[in-house]
């Protein structure tokens, strides 16, 4: 699945986004320093943002072309979306939180069940607790879960570890994986951490002040970390 | 207390209640636009909403009169269309009651909404839910502590109203006296010892009523 990003702009408080660029890797991850724009890029693509210019294009759908004022809501967009703080729904349970986008209708296969995504994430035995009451690392996987059950054609995770320590890191490396291998779902990682983007990712695109500055194979963007 | 004081009471809670119901469904919509979109004529809006609480009740009374007497514009296509009376029935207790407790209900429930992380509605969209989805499932859920801290807030102001009812509904004994209006009536008559007891019922309401906000309001904050 190509991510497509034609001149894309979006003004952001100190600096505008402009990326032209097409993420058609597994696992792409995308780095840069605090405030370089990294998570504005995911809600544009997303949709929560409309780009001033450009168009965002996603396995030859066109999901936001701003000459056409065309913008697909992010409900139509079947993108699955991780944020930082992982925005679990803090009043349902783990399992409503869980069936929220469950999109029983995309008959794509049976793979993206209740039970059987559950299983992948180790995440059965808490359905009936309220999500607050889970540990950092079952809430991370829980936020996997809801997103994966969706049945994305995309997602995105910012930074969806950051809160953690390195052990929990390691844990839950695993589980990114598997998203990949057996869902197949293409992952946009956003991240601080040169050892995650290193570990996990088939191409770093490197973000400074909304620009791409380089992209490439984590040993050739990141030398040091190999 | 009389029959005659027990019948003020139960009419005076009936009508509080029936307001509140009345503008809960506006109120709410109102706060959330408020909070959640931007519109022109907004601050316009805002301001009308907020009037009441400022514009000297009796002064918001005779606005009603005007708009729903007989000749008034609304009045005339109430009273023509639909053969109904406003003015000086209890239509009026209801209407003074609701526009002078609105404003406490949007500000309430505005900052509620206002306090909800737009991240969670984000993510719901993402979701595959829609604007009603969202508005249902996140947004008024997370807002809910403080919508009913405001509509108890409305609820106690609509109890104690009192300038607008006089105008709009006048002080007519089994048709539109309330509480508030007997009170008064009581202590222009010289008759104090009957207004005693309606002065303890009424305080009772209303602490109870705030109190209950109170507890609400902190069960809200613990969370």
């Amino acid at each position: 699945m190509s991510l497509r990003l034609q001149g894309v702009r979006l003004s952001l408080a100190s600096f505008t986004l402009e990326v032209d660029a097409t993420f058609d890797r597994p696992i792409v991850g995308v780095f840069g320093p605090s405030g370089a724009g990294k998570t504005s890029l995911l809600d544009l693509i997303a949709g929560l943002r409309r780009p001033t210019a450009g168009m965002v294009e996603l396995g030859g759908t066109v999901l936001s072309d701003a000459s056409a004022s065309l913008h697909l809501p992010p409900r139509l967009r079947r993108i699955g979306y991780v944020p930082q703080d992982l925005a679990l729904f803090p009043h349902l349970s783990v399992r409503a939180n869980l069936v929220y986008g469950y999109q029983a209708s995309i008959p794509e296969n049976g793979l993206f069940t209740l039970e059987h995504v559950s299983e992948v994430m180790e995440i059965a035995p808490f359905f009936g607790r309220n999500v607050t009451t889970l540990s950092g690392g079952e809430q991370q996987r829980v936020a996997f879960a809801r997103a994966i059950l969706s049945v994305p054609r995309l997602l995105l995770l910012d930074e969806p570890m950051s809160s953690l320590d390195s052990r929990l890191k390691q844990r839950l490396i695993p589980f990114l994986l598997r998203i990949r291998d057996e869902f197949r779902i293409p992952l946009i990682y956003v991240t601080h951490d040169a050892g995650e983007l290193a570990s996990l990712c088939d191409e770093i695109v490197l973000l400074e002040k909304g620009r791409v500055i380089d992209r490439g194979s984590p040993k050739d963007v990141l030398p040091e970390s190999q | 207390m009389t029959s005659e004081a027990w019948q003020i009471v139960l009419f005076t809670i009936e009508v509080s209640a029936l307001s509140t119901l009345l503008i809960l469904p506006f109120g709410i919509a109102i706060a959330w636009l408020i909070a959640r979109r931007d519109w022109p004529g907004k601050p316009v809006i805002e301001t009308i909403v907020m009037l009441p609480l400022f514009v000297p009740p009796v002064a918001t009374g005779f606005v009603l009169l005007m708009l729903f007497g007989h000749n008034g514009p609304l009045g005339s296509i109430l009273q023509r269309g639909a053969g109904i009376d406003v003015v000086f029935t209890w239509r009026a207790v209801v209407l003074a009651g609701a526009v002078m407790s609105f404003p406490l209900l949007v500000r309430t429930a505005q900052n509620a909404f206002q306090e909800v992380n737009t991240r969670f509605e984000d993510i719901a969209r993402t979701l595959g839910a829609g604007e009603w989805r969202v508005f249902r499932t996140i947004s008024l859920p997370l807002a809910l502590p403080g919508v009913v801290v405001g509509t108890v807030l409305a609820f106690a102001r609509a109890i104690g109203e009192f300038g607008a009812t006089v105008v709009v509904a006048g002080m007519i004994p089994r048709r539109t006296m309330t509480i508030s209006l007997a009170i008064y009536q009581k202590i222009q008559l010289g008759h104090d010892s009957e207004a005693l007891p309606l002065l303890f019922v009424s305080v009772g309401i209303v602490f109870i009523t705030v109190l209950c906000g109170q507890l609400i309001s902190r069960r809200k904050g613990a969370r």
